[in-house]
């Protein structure tokens, strides 16, 4: 999965909170304290997974695909993970 | 209560053939895991709590091919690292009690997230077999899952099956007796930590040799001491010599990452178990979860669709439940009650007056609000079995944020309006014990179905046409005083902190009549059961208080309490007779208008009309709001010191629901007056 993290072109991070909805991303990084991180990881958010924002109406919570799993997270939640554009 | 354990009297022997199979069931929230209990227990369930714990235990008895099971429900959890009561249960009973056989659910449709249990379960030190449950439903989101090759990757048996249909179910249990007899072979193939991790996993692992106490075994212990996992962190500190201790702290303390890399490792394990085993959809194929969801967690359409489900549900509520407990009322309790005094026409006074007044009168009229309950019930578990329950808390998030929670709070605040002892049951949804605590300590400021009798039965009296609008102004007040008390309490004990949101949306399916009727079913037997002890004790109490010394209402204990708190009752305009009917609201809080009857020897028939021509409209206001504000009612504050465990929080929750009361009470009395 080392490999898959890796970017094919250098393109920078943004927050997920910051993708649209039908936007993809790889996720590079997480921040957060230990209960939030372990939480997000074990619903399958872990560094080099795809996820696709499935709603983001700019306010509200977020709900994003990851791993054919409907994950639904806040805007606080969201601006803690890393991810890279896809396409 | 239910339960029956035929085999354990037959035969103490340990063979297998002498006592019943073992079998832990696993699995995460939502892959179906309670259907399939429900499925093979039926009826033969004990639902009971883990030792020392809130956490509801489930466990049932039951027999297939001639074999006897013991089927132990464990809590359903996303992992097995100690961050919740419910993850460190379910571990410890794998490790202690050793089960012969796991069975862990998965669903086929989110099946890479829902192995991430099976790779946590699999290093444990019992065999595991995979039901790869929701076929079904993966189909309909257009996913299919090989289980032969999923087998074949994961080196256990995996048994496909749809528990909603019972598909599957009779070659699980033969694969299950088959395991436990060890004639099937078991080779798992095990995750391993990231590789840029693995040096440090074994130099944990070095230092701890030796020292790990049973049941644990030290790789397991290692690899759990990376994920920070708060239990086995505390255990290591205990077990190992303070220098050890020190050398392997500072090793986990140089690499706080290590939980990424471990959580990274199974998920490149359940990668590598997948990859043959599952085809997805073509890019652009829309299941119809996506389908339900744009409307279901739209901002503005999501609350509409909310609020016309909650208005449905209110209006069976009322239109169905409300006469059944009326009929009950007239039909049962007072007929049991004339019934017993009549009976007891010989005997002694007091004993017609126990019974009649004391039991059938109060935990009696209780149970008569069960009818609405089971409506409650049925459509809450109606709407947490087709999945809509999490789109719910999802578009309520926003509102819950502005007094400090978050939606998943919403559900039972809502349950809330049927009766408040299952919204304070209910806060177990909520993981954080923080945002638990709150939403207990604010559950009772919801309105309930006794409060509304009340001011049902006496708003027409006093405020004719207007009523119907005062009885809203008194649901809102309620609300009000929720969100400030919310806001309040969240800043002054919580420091304003919020807990993290983010929860999964499982995917919509078919809802199964068994799983709702058993919840139902729960949930009532629970409510009798307490109206049968706790409720019927304090019951007992609270006539003999208004009975003693005298036997005469107008002389005992309790007209003396409520004449000595007359000076605090005129700050509202109430006098001792009022003042006493809110004390008796505490049994159940429509116990109060029964009190007056009482008092002004009317009879319930005539005393609305004339208690309108005794009272002012200020005092008839002020008392509806202390009523509605009023401190729990028993059931309720049982409740409240049940799920909080402690006296602590049961005490700061009735004096703050007395002080709030009463404050409302003056203030409206007072403005009542200047503006009259």
């Amino acid at each position: 999965m080392a490999d898959e993290a890796a970017p094919r072109s250098p393109q920078p991070t943004t927050p997920l909170k910051a993708l649209r909805a039908g936007e993809s991303g790889i996720i590079a990084e997480l921040y957060g304290g230990h209960g939030l991180r372990s939480r997000m990881l074990t619903l399958g958010l872990t560094p080099g997974a795809a996820v696709t924002v499935l709603q983001n109406y700019g306010h509200g919570p977020l709900i994003v695909r990851v791993r054919d799993t409907r994950v639904a997270l806040g805007r606080r939640e969201a601006e803690k993970i890393l991810v890279r554009r896809e396409r | 209560m239910s339960t029956c354990h035929p085999l354990q009297k037959v035969s103490p022997l340990p063979a297998l053939q002498e006592r019943p199979i073992l079998v832990a069931l696993a699995g995460q929230p939502n892959v179906g895991k309670s259907t399939l209990f429900n499925l093979l227990t039926g009826l033969h369930q004990h639902v009971g709590n883990w030792p020392g714990k809130t956490v509801e235990r489930k466990e049932g008895d039951f027999s297939f091919n001639g074999v006897s099971y013991r089927l132990v429900d464990l809590p359903g959890t996303y992992s097995l690292t100690a961050n919740s009561p419910e993850e460190l249960i379910a571990r410890e009973f794998i490790l202690r009690e050793r089960p012969d056989v796991v069975v862990a659910v998965v669903d086929a449709a989110t099946l890479e997230r829902s192995l991430y249990l099976v790779a946590e379960l699999l290093p444990l030190p019992a065999p595991v077999v995979v039901a790869l449950n929701m076929m079904d439903v993966a189909r309909q989101e257009g996913i299919q899952v090989e289980p032969e090759v999923l087998q074949a990757a994961l080196g256990v048996p995996v048994i496909p099956m749809s528990a909603t249909r019972g598909v599957g179910v009779q070659e699980l249990l033969e694969t299950v007796e088959r395991m436990a007899r060890g004639d099937l072979p078991y080779a798992p193939r095990l995750p391993q930590i990231r590789p840029d991790h693995r040096e440090v996993l074994e130099a944990i692992e070095e230092r701890i040799a030796g020292y790990v106490p049973g049941p644990y075994s030290g790789d397991w212990v290692a690899l759990k001491l990376l994920e920070g996992d708060p239990e086995m962190t505390r255990m290591a500190r205990e077990a190992l010599p303070p220098e050890r201790w020190e050398e392997v702290h500072a090793i986990l303390r140089a690499h706080d990452d290590a939980q990424v890399a471990v959580a990274s490792g199974r998920y490149e394990w359940i990668g590598r178990m997948v990859r043959a085993a599952v085809t997805r959809p073509r890019i652009g194929q829309i299941g119809l979860t996506e389908r339900l969801d744009r409307w279901a967690t739209h901002p503005f359409w999501g609350l509409v669709i909310l609020a016309g489900i909650l208005g449905a549900v209110f209006w069976l509520t009322y239109t169905v439940g409300a006469p059944l407990q009326g009929l009950l009322e007239t039909a049962l309790v007072r007929t049991l009650a004339e019934g017993a005094r009549d009976l007891l026409s010989g005997a002694p006074a007091w004993l017609s007056g126990l019974l009649a007044d004391g039991i059938i009168g109060g935990a009696g009229a209780v149970l008569t609000f069960l009818p609405i309950l089971v409506i409650f019930f049925a459509a809450m578990a109606f709407l947490e079995d087709v999945g809509y329950m999490a789109r719910a808390a999802y578009v309520m998030d926003g509102l819950m944020h502005l007094i400090g929670l978050h939606g998943k709070s919403f559900l039972p605040l809502f349950l809330g309006f049927g009766c408040n002892v299952p919204a304070i049951l209910g806060t177990r949804v909520i993981e954080s014990r923080r945002a638990r605590l709150l939403t207990i300590l604010l559950a009772p400021l919801v309105p309930c179905t006794a409060r509304m009798a009340v001011v049902v039965f006496l708003a027409p009296a006093f405020f004719g046409p207007a009523a119907p609008l005062v009885a809203w102004g008194l649901v809102l007040l309620s609300l009000a005083t929720l969100a400030l008390v919310g806001i309040a309490l969240n800043r002054a004990l919580f420091q304003g902190r919020r807990s993290a949101f983010i929860m999964e949306l499982p995917l919509y399916h078919l809802p199964n009549g068994r799983t709702i009727a058993l919840s139902v079913w729960e949930r009532s037997w629970a409510f009798v059961r307490k109206a049968g002890t706790v409720i019927l004790a304090v019951s007992v109490v609270i006539w003999a208080l208004s009975t003693l010394p005298g036997g005469d209402v107008e002389t005992s204990v309790l007209a003396q309490l409520g004449k000595s708190l007359e000076p605090v009752g005129r700050l509202m305009g109430l006098d001792w007779r009022l003042t006493v009917a809110l004390l008796s609201s505490f049994i159940a809080k429509e116990n109060s208008i029964a009190t007056m009857g009482v008092l002004y020897r009317t009879g319930e028939e005539g005393l609305a009309d004339f208690l309108a021509a005794t009272y002012s409209t200020a005092t008839a206001l002020a008392f509806l709001v202390v009523q509605v504000l009023f401190i729990p009612c028993m059931a309720t504050v049982a409740a409240i010191r049940q799920e909080t465990g402690a006296w602590r929080w049961t005490v700061f929750s009735i004096g703050l629901l007395l002080g709030l009361s009463l404050l409302a009470g003056t203030v409206t009395f007072q403005v009542a007056m200047l503006v009259k």
